[in-house]
């Protein structure tokens, strides 16, 4: 150890019970209420931006209004017109609800697998997960025509292989394995079977169009996308979301968590697998869509504190504001003609990918 | 307190530990001891029950074997050599994660929790870093802070592995004498592996020197650190001297003349 620290230590450890400045920091890390609240403020102002987007001549004020309205035991009078609500109701209100889900799912799977492999370049999309579940929900769409609402348990299967994968190649490839071990093998992982699954695609031409608007990111798809994503969410979100502490605990290494009393590798198995149902989730209604999950609990770690306890929370609904308004630039900077989501968020991610690799090289090793 | 009886680890292809015994009473101090690589640090992980191992260890008169993790961790605390610590994390958390094994599954910390990670940060002197990044600190500071969360799980037993090592002299002393202050005090059971076989003879009860996997000797500070002891399993050259209360000195030899 440098000897030259030696002295800032000996005079702040010389006053320790001086104050009582740190007891108000005596408290274990938690989502704040602030933070909740501020958080859900953004997701309220997108989502309202999201129901605007693009109709020139409803009000803010107006969706703020009508959206009261849609609430149970809330009646208000918007002023809008029958055709306008429905506008709203039917397309932009779907859409925006997808958007936010997905998003959460995403981030919140991000900062799941980022917690179970102690990475934080861990994503759904470059771990594999992503493009397993894009290959067997295709596999199930062209060759198998499964009913709609069993394809996220395909996806599911799909995610679970992606990861598993990625791991054993990145286990296998770099004893101990770098941050950047995993990465790797999680980006040969998901050239490989995306490769498989183009091939597969064009199995049937007919259904070629379909499958390329939902690989590149389709929450278009009205009340029905709404439905199907929104149960496997559900449970995936409360599991990750209980699992917050554990987390923590598992953040100083197998061993010291083993030492502590936690059965780590129970805890990484059932993290493991509610990241993936919300990555297979995700995926099977609304496809590729990469990056959220490194982007938004990046950005949460840096605002409100590294304990999971508040990641996961603040990443879910993070995520949801986050492709909320990726959605909206991909309706509206092309307007008429639309942009995939997914080309958004690789255009925001891939830049911040390249900053957080720069910042774990410089804290890890 | 712990009594080990012929452990033994293979690790691959590789015999670790071969038939070893351990034995320290409560509120004693044992230092193992050995060259690098002799399997100081396996042992105290085995003890743990951290790696798979043959041999029985019993801790309090109960089979560790059959202890429920939990259990076993409200018995023995750990601190490896090099602990991996989440640098985001605050130290007060840090601290709160020895509470680990007094928490329900998906449970959250009491405020009895609380109470007893801020009571151990205030008895290290670390209260007014509760606040602050693990990541922050400085080589004295996580040293104390690793401390802290072993100290949180109010077991009887603390194993530390290299407690000092990457210490400068007077952060070693400073944590040794930590160290034997909440012996004292709590009357806690020690093992800890230690580099400086000075230091061992000086802090102990008593020492276990490990060599090539197994138990070379075993006892007092003055009956373990011989110079033919020290020579043979060290492979150097010392002289070994009574120091102060009859505890050993141990220096080293220069020059071939």
């Amino acid at each position: 150890m440098p000897s030259h620290q030696a002295p800032a230590r000996e005079e702040t450890g010389a006053q320790p019970r001086a104050g009582a400045p740190a007891a108000g920091t005596a408290r274990p890390s938690r989502a704040r209420p602030a933070w909740l609240a501020g958080a859900l403020v953004v997701l309220a102002a997108s989502m309202v931006a999201g129901l605007l987007g693009g109709a020139a001549d409803i009000s803010p004020w107006q969706v703020v209004l009508q959206a009261a309205d849609w609430l149970p035991f809330v009646h208000v009078d918007s002023g809008l017109t029958p055709v306008e609500q429905g506008l709203l109701f039917e397309l932009r209100l779907p859409r925006v609800i997808v958007a936010a889900v997905v998003g959460g799912l995403l981030a919140m799977a991000g900062a799941g697998y980022q917690g179970v492999f102690r990475n934080p370049l861990a994503d759904p999309y470059l771990l594999g997960a992503a493009a397993g579940a894009g290959l067997t929900t295709t596999v199930a769409i062209v060759l198998l025509s499964v009913p709609g609402n069993a394809i996220p348990v395909a996806a599911f299967a799909g995610a679970l292989g992606g990861v598993f994968l990625a791991y054993a190649l990145g286990h296998s490839a770099g004893r101990g394995g770098g941050t950047a071990t995993l990465v790797l093998a999680g980006v040969a992982v998901t050239s490989f079977l995306t490769a498989v699954q183009t091939f597969i695609q064009q199995f049937k031409v007919e259904e070629l169009q379909r499958v390329y608007a939902w690989i590149l990111g389709d929450i278009g798809g009205g009340w029905e996308q709404a439905v199907m994503v929104l149960p496997y969410g559900a449970v995936s979100a409360a599991v990750l979301l209980l699992h917050g502490r554990m987390l923590d605990v598992l953040s100083v290494g197998d061993e010291e968590a083993a030492s502590l009393g936690l059965r780590a590798g129970r805890v990484r198995l059932v993290v493991l697998m509610a990241a993936s149902l919300a990555t297979a989730a995700a995926v099977a209604s609304s496809g590729l869509i990469g990056f959220v999950g490194i982007v938004v609990p990046h950005v949460v770690r840096r605002l409100a504190g590294g304990s999971y306890r508040i990641v996961l929370p603040l990443s879910l609904i993070g995520g949801a504001a986050f492709l909320v308004l990726a959605d909206l630039v991909a309706r509206t900077v092309l307007a008429p003609a639309e942009l995939p989501i997914g080309v958004v968020t690789m255009f925001v991610g891939a830049p911040f990918f390249v900053a957080v690799l720069r910042m774990t090289r410089r804290t890890l090793t | 307190m712990i009594e080990a009886r012929s452990v033994s680890v293979r690790l691959g292809e590789r015999d670790v530990l071969t038939g070893v015994d351990l034995g320290v009473g409560r509120g004693e101090w044992l230092a193992v001891i050995g060259p690098n690589g002799a399997g100081k640090s396996t042992l105290l992980k085995a003890v743990m029950g951290l790696v798979a191992h043959r041999g029985d260890v019993t801790l309090d008169g109960r089979p560790a074997a059959r202890l429920r993790p939990r259990e076993r961790a409200r018995l023995m605390a750990y601190a490896p050599q090099t602990p991996a610590l989440p640098a985001d994390m605050t130290v007060f958390d840090y601290a709160l994660l020895g509470r680990t094994p007094y928490i329900p599954y998906l449970g959250r910390e009491s405020r009895s929790d609380r109470e007893i990670a801020a009571s151990v940060l205030d008895r290290l002197d670390l209260t007014a870093f509760a606040g602050r990044r693990v990541g922050e600190l400085s080589g004295g500071e996580r040293q104390r802070v690793v401390l802290a969360r072993a100290l949180a799980q109010q077991a009887p037993v603390l194993l530390l592995d290299e407690p000092t090592t990457a210490l400068d002299l007077g952060h070693q002393q400073q944590v040794l004498e930590l160290v034997d202050r909440l012996r004292r005090a709590d009357g806690l059971t020690v093992v800890s592996t230690l580099h400086d076989l000075t230091v061992a003879g000086l802090y102990a009860d008593s020492l276990l020197l490990i060599a090539d996997g197994r138990a070379a000797a075993a006892g007092e500070p003055a009956e373990v650190l011989t110079e033919p002891l020290v020579g043979r399993h060290f492979d150097a050259r010392v002289r070994i001297e009574p120091g102060p209360g009859g505890r050993p000195v141990v220096h080293l030899v220069r020059g071939g003349t």
